[in-house]
């Protein structure tokens, strides 16, 4: 006999981050033993700036929950210049999907540096808490790829 | 022959989708297409064309053939069922009645294409006859009657009533299921309403249009003629003639991998398109001129040529009052004609 | 409109006579009036099939990226294209200038006056069908039909996009065909009324809204092909090797991806032409999400009209350092 077991949501969240400082605030966190959310797919990047926004889109696609983008913060981006594209990119890209109805909290944007493993922690559990509470992505997901 | 008042029309869709699914003619979003009858759809049989035809029904946009999975050297393949449930498509005008008639000399021909074999038996087509054409309807120069649509069941609406003959056993077996909402009457109704759309018909402005020329045509010369560059130049290379049409046939095969599994569909191509007919090599239609070309080459010459003179177009006017550049197949035909 | 084609016509012929042009982007007639083709013409052909009229709405600029590309190997030099630009044309000229897609060497501009283009599918959805004729005649509209002769006033055929015009000033001429076009008594109407009905919307509203509009897509391309914007050699949507190309709409996902980064790919560039909305055979009010855009970045980043001049930098590939956070977006939008 096979018992159905009911499945509580657990989001999953893909996290994109600038390879000079959230990628190493996670790593400080990491070697700090600060927990954050196991569901939380972490995606290298060389800047924020690299971040198109069709990856976000397809992080949705395949599944995610939440998206978040981390990068330096805004002046002290390792090519000078690139989070403060990315910001206006962002914005620009996170009202469309608000305007299209799609729930604009499950996308973010972070800044954290090199030295804020403590804060990258938070910030992902504090992200993943919002998106437990918002539930699944029905909105922008692509029905082939569900199992 | 048969009738029902268009008051009551709603009663007849609800009895028809209660033992098949039902495709009409309803408006979403502004635009008329064919979808699934829901109880409050908004039903226009009124309008002429939907901006896609009714080939939907039996080709659709796209489709999954199958699925498989591949661990290490083990295939798994996974059969997509073919549609196997009868379906009723009603509200059919007579220029795409005929593409079906077009569409089953590729599809059905061997090698038979299963999904569309499939469809085909399965789909009922209620027709219904024209009585308002447009000034872009031409379906009169393929021989297509708008007033007696090819059809398992024909209907005519006049004055708030809809008649209704049945033409195959398909459409006799339906009639059957219905009956008991339909009521018998005369043709006197029908026949007055064919009597006057024909004179309408009569005097539509490409009804004038030559086609003599392409019967028989040298496929060469009309592929050499200097006027293709005329022609094209204006072309976006976008797909709306080819997706509004109702005889384009072409599709593509494309693998999605969803990340447990490769699905495999199909969805229409346009020979419009740069990618068009894409191998390892690259492609051999390189110039917006050639792909334009082949459009309606295949249509004009190549379509004829390989089916006993039928033409591959229905005279619908989907691309005439959908393109963009208000480029379409009765300017070439007319520009190709012009002094040749 | 009538006089202005003689006028026009005369002004092309000296251009081609006097060799200042070798050939004209210009409008053909069709079968109905209103099914007007862009073509090229030159000296030896017949201007007697020469249209203007209230149909020639499309935005030729886009064809000037062919008709000025540097001759093939085994191609002789062609001279210069006269191309006909109505004001709101003269900004997607401008703009692909500015992106380097157009040889303005190889360009004579004559900027033509526009009064708001026309729209025959408005007649169709006004019942009217069987159109044989239209006549602009003042302020009225006549139209010969199969099914009777009908009267309509011209403002109410005019195209929704002539609605919000931005002006009778062209931005990028040579010469003007004629130097003082007055303003013409266009609609008053707020561009941005319509973005700002939807914005007030919850999102549930937005969402059915978007899904009823984009769920009719048929991914003709038409929008994407007739955009000035969209001037890519290869479109990532058409690049096997995106991860992304597609033929058609495989489910709602894709729908929703493929205009929200099409019109994310031309933000900051689109000259909000609004040719993207009146070729859509499925009428889907694709300019609604330029124009979000558009507005955005005008109440972020400070007012900025694309194709404005050939030089200044669009709002996404500038920026300054105190740019707004991403997170107001959280505090903005009819559900806060």
């Amino acid at each position: 006999m096979q018992v159905e077991e009911k499945k509580e949501f657990t989001p999953l969240i893909v996290a994109f981050c600038c390879n000079w400082c959230s990628y190493a605030g996670a790593d400080l966190a990491g070697s700090n033993r600060l927990n954050y959310p196991a569901n939380v797919k972490i995606i290298r990047v060389p800047c924020s700036c690299r971040v198109n926004p069709l990856f976000i889109l397809r992080a949705f696609q395949r599944g995610a929950d939440g998206v978040i983008m981390c990068g330096c913060h805004p002046g002290d981006c390792h090519y000078t210049t690139g989070n403060y594209y990315a910001r206006r990119r962002m914005t620009t890209l996170f009202s469309m999907l608000d305007y299209l109805g799609i729930e604009k909290e499950r996308t973010r944007v972070e800044w954290v540096s090199a030295a804020e493993g403590v804060k990258f922690a938070a910030t992902m559990k504090d992200f993943a808490e919002t998106i437990q509470k918002l539930g699944e992505n029905r909105k922008l997901r692509d029905l082939r790829c569900e199992k | 022959m048969y009738k029902i008042s268009m008051d009551q029309i709603d009663q007849l869709y609800k009895a028809i989708a209660e033992f098949d699914a039902l495709y009409l003619p309803i408006e979403k979003g502004g635009e008329v297409e064919f979808y699934p009858y829901e109880e409050d759809a908004k039903v226009r049989l009124d309008v002429l064309h939907t901006v896609k035809s009714a080939k939907d029904a039996f080709l659709p946009t796209t489709e999954n053939m199958m699925k498989f999975k591949v661990e290490g050297k083990k295939i798994e393949v996974e059969e997509v069922d073919r549609v196997n449930q009868e379906f009723v498509v009603f509200g059919v005008r007579a220029c795409d009645a005929r593409s079906f008639s077009i569409l089953d000399k590729v599809y059905l021909s061997d090698p038979v294409d299963t999904y569309y074999e499939a469809r085909r038996k399965c789909g009922v087509i209620v027709a219904t006859a024209c009585s308002r054409p447009e000034e872009t309807c031409f379906c009169m120069k393929f021989d297509i009657d708008a007033t007696e649509p090819e059809g398992d069941v024909v209907t005519w609406i006049e004055d708030g009533v809809l008649y209704w003959e049945a033409k195959t056993e398909k459409g006799t077996a339906l009639t059957e299921k219905v009956a008991s909402l339909l009521e018998e009457c005369d043709t006197a109704a029908v026949d007055r309403q064919k009597a006057a759309t024909k004179e309408i018909i009569d005097r539509l402005p490409l009804n004038s249009m030559d086609m003599e020329y392409l019967k028989g045509a040298d496929m060469m010369t009309l592929f050499k003629s200097e006027k293709w560059e005329g022609l094209y130049k204006s072309c976006l290379g976008c797909g709306t003639c080819t997706f509004v049409c109702p005889t384009c046939q072409c599709y593509d095969i494309r693998d999605f991998d969803t990340g447990h599994g490769i699905v495999r569909s199909r969805c229409w191509d346009s020979c419009m398109y740069r990618d068009f007919t894409m191998m390892a090599h690259g492609t051999n239609r390189k110039t917006q001129l050639e792909r334009f070309r082949q459009r309606f080459m295949h249509k004009l010459s190549y379509f004829p040529i390989n089916n006993d003179g039928e033409f591959g177009c229905v005279g619908c006017g989907r691309c005439i009052s959908k393109c963009p550049i208000s480029m379409n197949i009765t300017k070439v035909i007319k520009t190709l004609g012009g002094d040749n | 409109m009538r006089e202005i084609r003689e006028l026009l016509v005369n002004k092309i012929k000296e251009l081609l006579d006097n060799g200042t042009v070798d050939r004209v982007i210009g409008w053909k007639a069709g079968e109905f009036c209103y099914d007007v083709t862009p073509a090229i013409f030159t000296k030896d052909d017949s201007f007697d099939d020469f249209l203007f009229n209230g149909f020639c709405g499309a935005n030729q600029s886009k064809y000037l990226i062919e008709e000025t590309k540097a001759p093939g190997r085994d191609e002789p030099e062609k001279g210069k294209i006269l191309v006909l630009l109505k004001p709101c044309d003269s900004y997607s000229f401008n703009q692909l200038i500015k992106e380097h897609r157009i040889d303005r060497e190889k360009v004579y501009a004559l900027g033509v006056p526009s009064k708001g283009m026309l729209d025959v599918n408005k007649l169709r959805n006004m019942g009217i069908n069987g159109i044989l004729g239209i006549e602009e005649d003042g302020d009225m509209v006549k139209v010969k039909t199969l099914y009777g002769d009908k009267e309509v006033a011209r403002k109410d055929l005019i195209l929704d996009r002539c609605r919000c015009c931005k002006g009778s000033k062209h931005v990028a001429y040579d010469e003007l065909l004629i130097p003082e076009a007055e303003e013409w008594e266009k609609d008053t109407t707020d561009r941005f009324a319509e973005v700002e009905k939807l914005e007030q919307m919850s999102a549930e509203e937005r969402f059915d809204f978007w899904r009823s509009q984009l769920s009719k897509c048929i991914r003709c391309n038409a929008c994407r092909n007739v955009c000035p914007a969209c001037s890519c050699r290869t479109c990532v949507f058409d690049n096997a090797n995106s991860g992304v190309a597609a033929k058609v709409n495989a489910d709602d996902f894709e729908e929703n991806m493929f205009h929200i980064i099409r019109a994310w790919h031309v933000a900051g560039r689109c000259t909000d032409c609004g040719e993207c909305s009146r070729v859509c055979p499925q009428n889907i009010p694709l300019h609604l999400l330029n124009r979000k855009f558009i507005k955005d970045m005008n109440e972020l980043y400070g007012d900025f009209q694309a194709g404005d001049d050939t030089e200044t930098k669009g709002p996404l590939t500038a920026f300054t350092k105190t740019d707004a956070e991403p997170s107001i977006v959280y505090s903005r939008g009819g559900d806060k």
